[in-house]
């Protein structure tokens, strides 16, 4: 069989997907995304500023650093679950919402 | 400390090694076109793509840098973990559906789907080239410091290993090979390193209250070889070696050891202890480099909480601008990671947004979990009594070498896979940048496929090239300190247009183009004029530094939006005028 002649790019822009965007899930990750910076702000502000704070063990013998280190570790990882589950699949443009 | 060469370590790492050659050879068959080759076709399933991901970020530095740190100096190795992760949140919510959504290969793509700019094919290519050959020098300069201990081969000799076999991985199969080189290994460090953490918690803590006479420790490095404690370095009759570190000399209660804790009774007990951390300083005495390593018992609640060692010790003093640059490096973790060229292609190997979203929600599960291990497995190596204490990145393998050889050999020939994965990633972004950015859409040097594929694997070879002489040349440079330089450009240069493409419908072409040149620039210049720069580069007093603190993120991020704004503002204005006319 002859080698398939070589394939043109195609034209800039070329739509890279037909998809398009979901309003609603651009909201909610909004929304996560400002829950999680003023967790993360938190932390660095206490770490800079109130390190005492920081120090003290509220419970389970293990300091606020580190529970609060390992909760913004898992808070990350609720809130990506959470927006995977909330949010609504595509519609590709032309097609029925 | 001496390290023997382990023909186990060897064997696991040449059975890594040649998996991943086999498998790049098999798929190189199946990605000729430019879809292949650059985007693995697009349909990769998201969970191998979320695992992929893992594979694409936990580089050398997150795995045995963080660890190493852990193990030196506690909690402030974690600060690392904490800000590498948060930065995957900016991926999810903000950057990963529009991403795919906008760009066929490059985040180029994205950011010119808009406008068709030559000023934003350039920079961006630029961009992706300036902050992929920064993260790229420290991974080289990790293989090269690992392989000796871990494989026994020179420095060189690491570098240029790692960078043939990367060089083959991308050239035969691209992003198809590199997608399943990063999956073999995220999931091979995920795994192991759960082991670990597991076999950690069940020993336990067992307390050496003898270790805390132990004296200073030297280093004489002369011509004729090192001196160690006053005995020629070596294992024969009337030779020495230094002694292995990281010991617990007092557990709660006074009791000997612990028996198996839970993950929450391993910190809290470790947090009511006492350990022995050291601390090196290294002169220049007649010519003979001396280095002395200091004990000192430390309480287990200071080095469970910042500020213990000397990055991040400015957070316990009351000086502002100390205070600040830990800030500043916490803001760039956390804008980098979106802004990181080789982790965005990853978004264009998956068939649409809803699998971008959930290859991230994935790859946020893996990397999240791997860094609580990171938290364990640092501190178990502070415990371990097993470190060398010349080589904080030799915390993880040597940790596992105290349960058995096999572990050890095995985690070693991972930390090579670690590079591997990383450095195929970081080389695709480059080989990308140039061959589709700049060859096909900016210079227009080729207009068919099989053109633009042949440009990216020339792109690959030559980066391959520079990254092994970068290695070489860097070779003893602070690795840590290079990965923070390219997170801090990544952010300062990509992210205020990543951000405002998607959210100001204001933005213009110019714009972008004019606020990434300033990310690059103003990053780059504050970073060498900055104090970690007078003490590391120039060997100058870092107190006489021009810019009040080390890291720029605080300043050059919103910089960049500021200038981004301002020149869409005035060009802007001159399209409007410019369509008026015309309508008039």
């Amino acid at each position: 069989m002859p080698p398939l002649p070589p394939l043109p790019i195609p034209a800039h822009p070329a739509p890279p997907t037909t998809e398009i965007a979901e309003p609603g899930n651009a909201r909610l990750g909004l929304r996560l995304f400002l829950l999680y910076i003023i967790l993360y702000a938190g932390f660095m502000a206490l770490a800079a500023f109130a390190p005492q704070i920081m120090a003290k063990t509220p419970f389970g013998g293990v300091n606020l650093a580190i529970l609060y280190g390992l909760g913004l570790i898992i808070s990350a990882g609720i809130l990506a679950l959470l927006y995977a589950i909330l949010c609504k699949t595509e519609s590709k443009s032309g097609g029925e919402k | 400390m001496i390290y023997q060469f382990s023909w186990n370590a060897f064997l696991i790492f040449a059975f890594f090694v040649a998996v991943v050659l086999g498998l790049s050879f098999y798929l190189g068959r199946k990605a000729r076109s430019a879809k292949g080759f650059f985007a693995a076709h697009g349909q990769v399933h998201w969970f191998v793509n979320g695992i992929a991901f893992a594979g694409d970020y936990l580089s050398a530095a997150s795995f045995l840098g963080i660890c190493g740190m852990i193990a030196w100096y506690g909690y402030d190795g974690f600060l690392y973990s904490i800000g590498y992760l948060a930065g995957w949140i900016v991926a999810l919510f903000v950057i990963a559906e529009p991403i795919k959504r906008l760009g066929r290969f490059t985040f180029a793509d994205a950011l010119d789907s808009k406008f068709n700019s030559r000023a934003i094919k350039l920079t961006a290519a630029i961009s992706t080239l300036v902050v992929s050959t920064f993260y790229l020098i420290p991974q080289m300069v990790g293989a090269g410091t690992l392989i000796q201990p871990l494989l026994g081969f020179s420095y060189t000799t690491g570098v240029i290993l790692v960078g043939v076999v990367v060089i083959i991985i991308v050239v035969t199969a691209g992003m198809v090979s590199t997608t399943w080189v990063q999956f073999i290994k995220g999931s091979l460090l995920v795994i192991f390193c759960t082991i670990l953490v597991g076999l950690i918690l069940n020993r336990g803590i067992i307390a050496h209250p003898e270790a805390a006479t132990m004296g200073i420790q030297t280093l004489v490095e002369a011509q004729g070889g090192k001196v160690t404690n006053d005995h020629p370095q070596g294992r024969g009759p009337g030779q020495g070696d230094l002694s292995p570190v990281g010991h617990v000399v007092r557990l709660p209660g006074d009791v000997k050891e612990t028996g198996p804790l839970g993950p929450f009774k391993f910190l809290s007990t470790l947090q009511k202890s006492d350990v022995l951390l050291w601390s090196s300083k290294k002169t220049l005495e007649n010519g003979v480099s001396v280095t002395r390593f200091t004990p000192k018992v430390v309480k287990g609640e200071e080095v469970m909480t910042p500020g213990a060692s000397p990055t991040f010790a400015g957070i316990r003093k009351d000086n502002l601008w100390a205070k600040l640059d830990f800030i500043s490096l916490m803001l760039a973790l956390f804008c980098g990671t979106a802004s990181l060229p080789h982790i965005l292609i990853r978004y264009y190997t998956v068939k649409d947004q809803a699998a971008a979203r959930k290859s991230t929600v994935v790859g946020i599960g893996a990397i999240g979990f791997f860094y609580v291990l990171t938290l364990f497995l640092g501190l178990g190596a502070m415990t371990s009594g097993a470190m060398d204490v010349t080589n904080n990145n030799m915390a993880a393998p040597l940790l596992a070498r105290t349960f058995s050889q096999t572990l050890f050999a095995i985690i070693s020939a991972i930390a090579f896979t670690t590079v591997l994965g990383t450095v195929s990633g970081l080389i695709m972004a480059a080989a990308g940048a140039v061959a589709h950015d700049l060859m096909t859409n900016l210079f227009k040097v080729t207009d068919h496929e099989h053109g633009q594929v042949m440009w990216g694997k020339i792109a690959a070879v030559v980066v391959g090239i520079v990254a092994m002489a970068l290695g070489i040349v860097f070779r003893d440079f602070n690795v840590s300190f290079l990965v923070g330089w390219a997170f801090n450009v990544a952010a300062s240069a990509n992210l205020p247009s990543l951000v405002m493409l998607l959210f100001w419908k204001k933005t213009t072409s110019a714009g972008i183009a004019a606020a990434i040149t300033t990310g690059i620039v103003s990053s780059l210049a504050w970073i060498l004029m900055s104090g970690q720069a007078y003490k590391d580069i120039y060997h100058w007093d870092p107190a006489a530094a021009i810019v009040p603190f080390s890291q720029p993120g605080l300043v050059t991020i919103p910089l960049g939006f500021v200038v981004l704004i301002a020149v869409s503002l005035m060009t802007s204005r001159k399209v409007v005028e410019r369509e008026a006319i015309m309508v008039a």
